[in-house]
């Protein structure tokens, strides 16, 4: 079977949560660019995009609706090459206009997981937990036929251990999107020992499609991503805690935040990022990492606290960010939780973090930040300049900086050593495109 | 008409900024202010300049589309808005496509020629960030033969049109030399713009603009042969001058020295349901030109000072050709050699032009004469060129559509 004939008729299950909406979304788009096309226009194309949370998927059309817009608006050229033999459709508001509701009448939300029945693909978003996953997909294989392909979103769960519980034989691949899919142009690709050899094909032309960056990882819990996010940040909360001890526990996260964005050049702090993935997440996916790694002790008590006190950050359905480890407003973060107080105390730049932000002492001159330095040209050459600047100012800052960079780049090298990443330029790949890093944790400025 | 059978002035310019994407004052998705604010101010900024508009005998507004872009007709009666004492006075709306500025000052020339008015204010306004450019692009094709053009068209409508003219000039004339000329016409006119502080380009930062223009083109997103940096971008804006007789520049006590005075001019219109008959030639501009010309008795060596109507790069140096300042196929050189930046040989688009100074479609043909009086007056502040002594006069090309409405005003300094 194509993809072209699989594309006809595909479910995404969980698709009214965070990552289902986009996935749901870029598929709708793919499968309405198929519609479009005149010889198409008579065969039936079904999205089916099954939740339990019937109120959610209420609101799939507004965001179907607004990512088909505007795909369409930014592909224009090509939108409306597929409509040239239609006299009626003259200006590219129609036009855009007819792909959109071709794009909506592909959607068939509900319920009942039975509508995935004649699906040739099911892609699965539902909550990160190994026996939810291995229920539905064997709920699944019973249901669909024998070719059907699973995708599944999971972002720590062995893929292997998962198929097999499932009894899929080979029937199931990582695709793991990043958040938010529609934006994200990163896909981890987990091709499990005994897959069946179409699929890793059939996933490869989807993705080229769907205009995404394929970054191949083996089949190792947490993959490259999550391998180096979840040890990352169980660095900053050991280190937050370390310097809890001088400055108090807010204040040594406040400074390991602050280092991370400032002064590693990263588009957020790291408990800012922890919030934007979800404290609930980065707790699941220690947990189910720690259950399939050996010999690591992959676990925080911090972490642990903020959970068990319902501190969990996330973001709402219309993208913004909830408060979490910290408070936000307009996006940006004003407190932090204070668990020793068991409230948030608010920045003051000419109060506690005043003071803590002279601790860290100066930055390099012509220090730029982050968002500056994105489209910049010579950037490595910046960043060279940068570092070495940083490191022999002696600061706290700096000191913590380094110490920090070397230890991403020990994690980076870990993955590769492990067997988790093919090689360094997979682990920085997926860093710098679904991290937004500016550089990879394998580099040389330390 | 061979001859200007009264004096005609041009006095009390006014600019609006050109707000769209490259001020740093623009946010898409922020309120901005909407056609009527630039109408406003634009007529009082010149009315200032004459002291009262008790003075002015009648109006005309030049505008391309306000009915789709802001969903507004009936742009002439904005006019009384401007001021109360324009309340009852003969105001009249011109529709030409980019070029509805040019017909505006044409209308407002030929009232004055005719006696029936010894001053005439004239405004050209157009607001068109209220769409994104790829619905502004359906709008703008209202430019061409909607009917016969606009469903085979591209979804760029109008640069496409002008991709094929540089497709052919490519062919005609040599592809790299034109496109490094084309690249070399985008610097020149962002160079000009960050001179003028109501341009949009006028906070443009980019380092190498040479090499923004060479960017590549991307025909899956754009086109083949042009970027978008050979585009005009999409502006809000509205221009204002006051054109006066002898006896109306006596009336508003304007010396002589503050005012410019008209040698000639020429409009020419061409066939819109029909193909240009050459497409590396701007046929209707030439013809437009050469009526001009005509009128002053003039030749292209006398001018020092030219607004061309570069709404792409490509457009630019056509019009180079079109206006006589070279033959076929040596616009190129002509850029390349700086033969029209700020001390060249012919300075063209003082303020940056449609490129660099922005495009607002209905009011450029009128910000071209603003500009050709503040520089025949001593007035460009940092736009200002010395004119060399063969060469004393400015024109202005103003076109609309591809190539077929085309107005052109040559001016001298009124003293």
């Amino acid at each position: 079977m194509t993809l072209d004939e699989r594309l006809q008729n595909v479910a995404v299950i969980g698709a009214a949560g965070k990552m289902g909406t986009g996935i749901v979304a870029l598929l709708a788009i793919e499968m309405a660019k198929l519609r479009a096309k005149r010889e198409n226009r008579h065969k039936v194309y079904q999205l089916h995009c099954i939740d339990v949370n019937e109120a959610a998927l209420d609101g799939l059309r507004a965001y179907v609706k607004a990512q088909a817009t505007k795909a369409a608006e930014k592909s224009i050229v090509a939108v409306r090459e597929l409509y040239a033999d239609r006299e009626d459709l003259v200006e590219n508001y129609e036009v855009i206009g007819e792909f959109v509701e071709t794009a909506l009448g592909i959607l068939w939300p509900g319920t009942e997981l039975a509508a995935a029945k004649r699906a040739h693909m099911v892609f699965e978003a539902v909550i990160e937990d190994k026996t939810t996953k291995v229920g539905l997909l064997r709920s699944l294989r019973e249901l669909c036929a024998e070719d059907t392909f699973f995708f599944t979103n999971t972002s720590s769960i062995p893929i292997g251990l998962l198929d097999r519980e499932a009894g899929l034989g080979g029937r199931l691949i990582g695709y793991h999107f990043y958040n938010p899919p529609v934006v994200q142009k990163l896909v981890e690709v987990i091709s499990p020992a005994g897959v069946v050899p179409e699929l890793p094909e059939v996933a490869a032309e989807l993705g080229a499609r769907l205009g995404k960056k394929l970054f191949p990882a083996n089949d190792i819990a947490g993959f490259i991503g999550n391998g180096h996010f979840s040890r990352d940040g169980l660095y900053a909360c050991q280190e937050a805690e370390r310097l809890g001890r001088e400055f108090t526990l807010a204040g040594g996260m406040y400074l390991m935040n602050k280092v991370t964005q400032d002064l590693l050049l990263r588009p957020m702090g790291i408990f800012q990022l922890i919030d934007y993935v979800g404290v609930d997440v980065f707790y699941y996916l220690l947990k189910v990492m720690n259950e399939h790694i050996e010999g690591e002790e992959l676990q925080s008590d911090l972490i642990d606290r903020f959970f068990q006190l319902g501190i969990i950050g996330g973001q709402r359905s219309d993208g913004s960010q909830k408060d979490g480890i910290m408070k936000y407003e307009k996006g940006r973060p004003v407190a932090i939780f204070d668990l020793e107080r068991g409230e948030y105390r608010a920045f003051d730049p000419k109060g506690w973090t005043g003071e803590l932000d002279a601790r860290l002492g100066p930055y390099p001159e012509g220090y730029r930040p982050w968002k500056e330095l994105l489209g910049a040209p010579k950037r490595e050459e910046y960043l060279r300049q940068f570092f070495a600047a940083l490191f022999a100012s002696g600061t706290l800052g700096a000191q913590l900086a380094e110490k920090y960079l070397r230890h991403s780049k020990a994690v980076g090298q870990m993955l590769v050593n492990t067997g988790v990443a093919n090689c360094a330029d997979d682990v920085n790949g997926v860093l710098m495109n679904g991290f937004y890093h500016l550089y990879g944790p394998i580099n040389d400025f330390v | 008409m061979n001859k200007l059978r009264r004096a005609v002035f041009a006095t009390a310019g006014y600019n609006t900024i050109s707000m769209g994407p490259g001020r740093n004052e623009f946010h898409p998705k922020k309120p901005r202010p909407g056609i009527e604010h630039y109408i406003l101010e634009a007529g009082r900024g010149a009315i200032q300049q004459i002291g009262s508009a008790e003075f002015i005998d009648e109006a005309v507004i030049g505008n391309f589309m306000a009915a789709r872009f802001c969903r507004q007709g009936h742009l002439a009666a904005f006019l009384p808005a401007v001021d109360e004492a324009l309340r009852f006075k003969p105001c009249t709306r011109t529709e030409g496509a980019c070029a509805s500025g040019g017909l505006a000052v044409y209308t407002g020339i030929k009232s004055i020629l005719a006696e029936t008015a010894e001053v005439v204010l004239v405004i050209g306004v157009e607001v068109q960030n209220t769409v994104k450019a790829v619905y502004g692009s359906d709008i703008l094709a209202g430019a061409a033969h909607y009917a016969g053009e606009r469903k085979a068209g591209h979804a760029f409508f109008f640069p496409a049109k002008f991709d094929e003219r540089a497709a052919a000039y490519f062919a005609r004339f040599g592809q790299e030399r034109t496109r490094r000329a084309m690249a070399m016409w985008y610097a020149q006119a962002v160079e000009n713009a960050r001179r003028e502080p109501k341009a949009q380009e006028y906070h443009n930062r980019a380092e190498d603009l040479f090499a923004l223009g060479m960017t590549p083109p991307n025909p899956k997103a754009f086109l083949p042969n042009l970027n978008i940096y050979d585009c005009s971008k999409v502006s809000d804006g509205a221009s204002a001058i006051v054109l006066a007789s002898e006896e109306g520049l006596a009336r508003l006590g304007i010396p002589r020295a503050q005012a410019v005075r008209l040698l000639g001019m020429g409009v020419a219109e061409n066939d819109i349901t029909a193909a240009p008959p050459e497409l590396t030639e701007l046929t209707t501009t030439r013809a437009a030109v050469e009526k001009a010309y005509r009128m002053a008795g003039l030749q292209a060596s006398d001018i020092g000072v030219c607004e061309v109507h570069d709404c792409f790069t490509i457009s630019g140096l056509l019009s180079l050709e079109a206006a006589g300042f070279v033959g076929p196929g040596e616009a190129p050189d002509f850029v390349a050699g700086g033969e029209t930046r700020l001390g060249g040989t012919v300075a063209c688009n003082t303020t940056g032009g449609l490129i660099g100074f922005g495009h607002y479609t209905g009011g450029t043909g009128v910000r071209q004469v603003v500009d050709l009086w503040r520089q025949l007056t001593n007035n460009a502040g940092q736009c200002q060129v010395k004119l060399r002594s063969g060469r004393r006069y400015g024109m202005s090309i103003n076109m609309g559509g591809n190539d077929k409405t085309v107005t052109v005003f040559i001016f001298a300094p009124a003293e």
